[in-house]
């Protein structure tokens, strides 16, 4: 099962220097430059935030759901306040869940991948079996029965996110580090008597880290999406602001039958270009790293999905 | 490896997932500090109360006792009793399962043949307007949130062309006069019609971008220009060689993402008030009904195991070589 991975020989694209790196995977392709300009858009909206937001997020400015005019760009909500205000607000939490959750998973997953791809034998295969299972518990009604039993938090959102997501991240590293550990140079560190902190840390890490953070900038879509459902089933900490909120919000408060679109569109919009953007950079910075993982030789632009990895590489 | 033994491994594995997702039941909802009791916010809950509620659950013995309760009750099939209504879980949750399986099997169907049609058209006519449209379409429904296409369906299709977008049936169904089971059933459709269409939406596109690199890699096969060189029509080269090979990594992708068939169906019922077991666990979730909760996930739990199995046997079936 293990010797079926055809990992063994793909040297990294780019080995050249860290310049060289960013240059070639992060600028050398439309995609990923596209991507990360809208990343770091929202990224910048939601730091800047409270000194651009035009209004208070919790003072009724007009009547409820009055239109869009020249004092409110996206007019008001249900409860009279300011959209945009409440959209740029919004972007605060859903980007530190998106990012926060994809770090959590970046570190459970990375550090699984490495232990279990560079110890092998017992550790790999008890490390793996754990990662199948989880694989196949479905995340949704896991995500709600630990939100209600936990409590409401954005802190346990993240965590709740990236406890749940790590298990294509671990399955990628483990193969990559796998490859990794079979080359000279760590053979020869090995033999000049590296223990094994010092190899896993000086010599494998930066070798798959390029592609650990390709991969969580997938997961930061992943969790930005799941945010809206976590939200959507009323398990956030009640008292933020969120696009996923605002979605449910336009729901419940009846924008629907007031012809409110103004409530109903932007925040899915943000959700929307924001995970099209991580997929996009995340997509295009791993097909730059990691040749093996092109689908067809064919294809114009390739896309891969998340899901389908994990369970092709290990059968 | 011999196909027994394959058989045999993937079976093994569904049973130990079981056991797995058994004991992360009652882990989340028993062994953690914050149990079903100091999740219980009532500000006037009394010393008393609280004590009593823990010894109708037995939270006081020890846990592994606990646990192997927990275990003989299930093989009983107890799973509880609701702490709103009082009524065996199996009994709350038996209806609203039933009203979601025609749901979520309408909506992944439309997912399928939505996922596939597009896949193949982008795949044919690569590089044509017809490719790119298709695939930036699946692209941005993949990256929708369900409940929002759901809201925006409401809003822009129900609404304007007055189809049902709320509940299971017509409030008016039956008043007058007894319907006949022609009526009823018509009237189930059309209300089922719209949420499965959104949980179909919401999901095709990943299936559609799978098709269609999967569909690249086939086309490019020596079999299909062969296939070509006897002149065969075009529609029976993707029809009978190369869709069926390329099929295989979408059997994959529908086992793997059963579980976001599921949590698409929670949100769509939620937009659309279908009474199914979406609506059921937000329900149990407002009324901090854990029993109820506890009971919803081991169902949905067990459904997506024993579906992923199915759908190793599925692969199995269709490639031999997956055992190699």
């Amino acid at each position: 099962m293990t010797e079926a991975i055809g990992l063994v020989d793909t040297p990294v694209a780019t080995e050249s220097t860290r310049r060289g790196f960013i240059r070639e995977v992060l600028f050398g392709q439309r995609a990923s430059v596209v991507g990360l300009v809208v990343l770091l858009f929202f990224v910048v909206i939601a730091i800047i935030g409270p000194w651009i937001e035009p209004y208070s997020t919790t003072t009724q400015v007009g009547p409820v759901y009055a239109p869009p005019s020249s004092q409110h760009w996206l007019g008001l909500d249900d409860g009279g306040i300011d959209m945009l205000s409440e959209v740029i607000a919004g972007a605060r939490v859903s980007m530190v869940v998106g990012f926060a959750g994809a770090a959590v998973a970046m570190i459970i997953g990375g550090g699984v991948g490495l232990l279990s791809g560079y110890f092998g034998n017992k550790t790999d295969i008890f490390l793996m079996r754990i990662t199948d299972y989880f694989l196949v518990i479905p995340d949704v009604p896991l995500m709600i029965v630990a939100a209600a039993v936990f409590g409401r938090s954005t802190l346990n959102v993240v965590l709740i996110i990236g406890i749940i997501y790590w298990t294509s991240t671990a399955r990628l590293i483990r193969a990559q580090v796998k490859s990794v550990r079979e080359r000279v140079y760590v053979k020869r560190a090995r033999a000049l008597g590296g223990g094994h902190g010092r190899l896993v840390w000086k010599h494998i890490t930066p070798q798959v880290a390029p592609l650990l953070v390709a991969n969580t900038v997938l997961t930061i879509a992943i969790a930005v999406f799941a945010e809206t459902y976590i939200a959507f089933l009323g398990l956030e900490d009640p008292s933020t602001i969120s696009w996923g909120k605002l979605i449910q919000n336009s729901l419940s408060g009846g924008a629907i039958f007031h012809k409110a679109w103004w409530a109903i569109i932007p925040p899915g919009l943000c959700v929307t270009i924001v995970i099209l953007a991580a997929t996009m950079m995340g997509q295009a910075m791993e097909d730059a790293l990691n040749p093996r993982l092109r689908v067809g030789h064919l294809s114009v632009r390739r896309f891969r999905l998340r899901p389908l990895r994990g369970r092709l590489e290990s059968e | 490896m011999s196909g027994a033994d394959y058989l045999i491994k993937r079976t093994v594995f569904a049973i130990v997932t079981v056991f797995v997702a058994l004991t992360l039941n009652f882990i989340l909802f028993r062994a953690l500090p914050g149990n079903a009791v100091t999740g219980l916010r009532c500000g006037h809950c009394t010393k008393q109360f609280r004590e009593s509620i823990v010894k109708q659950y037995g939270l006081d013995k020890p846990k592994l006792q606990q646990y192997f309760v927990y275990l003989d009750r299930l093989a009983h099939g107890d799973l509880g009793t609701s702490t709103f209504d009082n009524r065996p879980v199996w009994d709350d949750i038996r209806g609203p399962l039933v009203n979601t399986l025609p749901m979520i099997v309408a909506g992944t169907v439309i997912s399928i043949v939505l996922g596939v049609m597009t896949g193949v058209i982008a795949a044919w006519r690569r590089g044509t307007l017809a490719d790119t449209s298709n695939t930036w379409s699946a692209l941005a429904f993949y990256a929708m949130p369900t409940q929002w296409i759901g809201i925006l369906v409401v809003f822009y299709i129900a609404i304007p062309l007055g189809l049902p977008a709320s509940g299971i049936e017509s409030n008016t169904l039956g008043i007058l006069s007894t319907p006949s089971t022609w009526e009823v059933f018509s009237d189930r459709v059309s209300h089922l019609f719209l949420p499965a269409l959104v949980l179909g939406i919401g999901l095709y596109g990943e299936y559609a971008l799978i098709v269609r690199s999967s569909m690249l890699e086939t086309l490019g096969e020596d079999y299909v220009l062969t296939a070509r060189a006897k002149g065969m029509r075009n529609w029976s080269i993707v029809w009978k060689h190369a869709l069926r090979n390329a099929m295989l990594p979408l059997v994959t992708l529908i086992a793997l993402s059963l579980g976001s068939i599921v949590a698409g169906a929670i949100v769509v019922e939620d937009v659309f008030s279908y009474p199914g077991i979406g609506l059921a666990t937000i329900d149990a979730l407002n009324r901090r009904d854990y029993p109820v909760l506890q009971g919803i996930f081991l169902i949905l739990t067990l459904s997506v195991i024993i579906a992923n199995f199915i759908a190793d046997l599925v692969y199995f079936k269709l490639d031999p070589r997956v055992t190699e």
